[in-house]
């Protein structure tokens, strides 16, 4: 087969072929965060995104949220419904994620 | 989309490079792999639209997804209120579902569902044939109960509007605006809870009036509540009331709207007391929508449809799982899109596990509402809800959630921030 045959059949198989994310089974929980950071974590707007931050850092934020001394207008309110366990495997998903 | 032109990138590089194609990775062979079952969706709101494209994204492709929805276009609810104000420009809410095809392989289906048979596991459609499944996700948002407010009949419906589906009702409620003399009384009835979008009504009384207070400024907005207080952001839209629309909101609890006469343009309670208004928006009390009612699903107060809250299926109807509005909700869980948007993941996720032959797992769900006050302030509630195994339900997570301390510019950015975000979350 030609390079540009199987090009153009790769071409087609990757239109009708959807992307899939690596899947956040069996913590789907972190998809709640995709509501306002995007998708995976990647957003693109006022809100930040949070694919490809550091796993540490993460959990330092959500950490200093509940603790109160980072400010925010809500995240000190939802990081508080989140135990540690959980903040560090969401960490570890977002940290894993492409920008 | 970049993830889909990286792994096209990805896959064209590896063949090049020799590697066999058994050693890439699932997403270029999703196509190849086999198909371990097929779900309907039934409804692209925000639950139904969220269910599909996760469904596809979590199974890795391998199950076979159609998304019926009779609408050729997604009309965003949330941040509708605005488009009453003048702040907003109606097309701002409409969306395609282009993006759910093309990037995540969904088969869109636009016809009217006429039923569910539940024996042969096939869903019907008005002209569109019928749809074999294994699991169907049912997410119909909410039908009106006209006739619990006589006089609300079809002629009535043509001048008195309720505006709390987004499409038609909502330019048609802003051109009756517009055209209002200034002096007009604009009245709001709401009806008893559960409702959809409980703090949806108050944000509607705060940005018309702040329309009405910049350009017809004798105007007064009347809110006619069935409940006995302000259901949602109770403090924080009294605050602004006070402080901003002191002269023009007059809200009323416990007034139950329970006829109208649109010849008068009036509305009158149980009590007798009757009000005239030069804009009547009358929101009847609902209930789940249509199909779930004719699909029998329907099982509290006439009116909502309970589910197993591990996999949102039905306790009527085995294999059906209803999401969104037409739930009977969890404890402070409200029927708004954030939460339709968790309940389409969390039954995705069930029916991947299911379907994978793992039992399916409770999980968290959270919620957060914005409502603008005016053209730039916006204050918000948020929630985080935690399977009790006990109680069998969502419970709210003791010391989480809350509501903002003020309305602000800030959060008023959060909030089309959010709309924006979760749009694309949902549809592409």
């Amino acid at each position: 087969m030609s390079p540009a045959r199987i090009l153009a059949t790769l071409g087609m198989a990757c239109i009708s072929l959807p992307t899939f994310a690596q899947s956040p089974a069996p913590n789907y929980f972190v998809a709640n965060c995709f509501n306002c950071h995007g998708t995976e974590g990647r957003g693109h707007s006022t809100i930040p995104a949070l694919a490809g931050l550091s796993k540490t850092y993460i959990i330092e934020q959500m950490n200093a949220f509940k603790a109160g001394t980072r400010q925010a207008t809500l995240m000190h309110q939802l990081s508080k419904g989140y135990t540690d366990d959980e903040i560090a495997i969401a960490a570890a998903y977002f940290a894993a994620q492409k920008k | 989309m970049n993830s889909q032109n990286n792994t096209r990138r990805q896959f064209i590089k590896a063949v090049g490079a020799g590697i066999s194609v058994a050693a890439l990775s699932g997403s270029a062979l999703a196509a190849n792999r086999k198909s371990i079952g097929r779900v309907v969706v039934i409804g692209g709101g925000y639950g139904g639209a969220t269910a599909a494209k996760y469904l596809r994204m979590w199974s890795e492709g391998r199950i076979d997804v159609t998304l019926i929805e009779r609408s050729k276009e997604f009309v965003s609810c949330p941040m509708s209120n605005e488009v009453l104000a003048g702040y907003r420009n109606f097309d701002t809410l409409r969306h395609g579902y282009d993006g759910l095809k093309k990037n995540w392989g969904v088969k869109l289906v636009h016809a009217s569902v006429t039923a569910i048979d539940v024996e042969k596991k096939r869903v019907k459609t008005d002209h569109s044939g019928e749809f074999a499944f294994d699991h169907v996700i049912v997410a119909p948002g909410i039908d009106f109960l006209f006739d619990q407010i006589t006089g609300y009949n079809e002629a009535a419906r043509e001048k008195i509007l309720h505006a709390w589906k987004a499409g038609p009702q909502t330019l048609a409620l802003r051109k009756q605006l517009e055209a209002m003399p200034d002096g007009g009384v604009y009245a709001l009835t709401i009806p008893k809870a559960p409702y959809r979008c409980p703090p949806g009504p108050y944000e509607r009384a705060c940005l018309i009036a702040s329309y009405l207070k910049t350009n017809k400024p004798k105007s007064k907005v009347l809110v006619l509540d069935a409940n006995d207080k302000v259901q949602s952001k109770e403090k924080l839209f009294r605050g602004v009331w006070e402080a901003d629309y002191k002269e023009i909101i007059d809200y009323q609890p416990n007034w139950n709207a329970v006829s109208v006469d649109a010849a008068q343009n009036s509305v009158t309670n149980e009590l007798g007391d009757t009000v005239k208004a030069a804009v009547l928006n009358v929101v009847p009390p609902h209930r789940a929508g249509d199909i779930a009612q004719s699909a029998g699903l329907i099982n509290v107060n006439q009116r909502w449809c309970a589910v197993d809250w591990v996999t949102l299926e039905s306790t009527a109807v085995k294999n059906v799982h209803v999401i969104g509005d037409a739930l009977m909700p969890g404890p402070t869980m409200p029927k708004s899109g954030h939460m339709a948007n968790q309940h389409g993941k969390a039954a995705a996720a069930a029916i991947v596990e299911m379907l994978s032959g793992r039992p399916a797992q409770p999980t968290l769900m959270a919620n957060t509402c914005y409502s603008m006050v005016d053209e730039n302030r916006g204050m918000h509630v948020a929630s985080v809800h935690r399977y009790d195994a006990e109680k069998k339900a969502p419970q709210p997570v003791a010391g989480a959630g809350g509501v903002s301390i003020e309305p602000n510019k800030l959060e008023g950015i959060f909030a089309h921030a959010w709309a924006n975000t979760i749009w694309k979350e949902m549809l592409t």
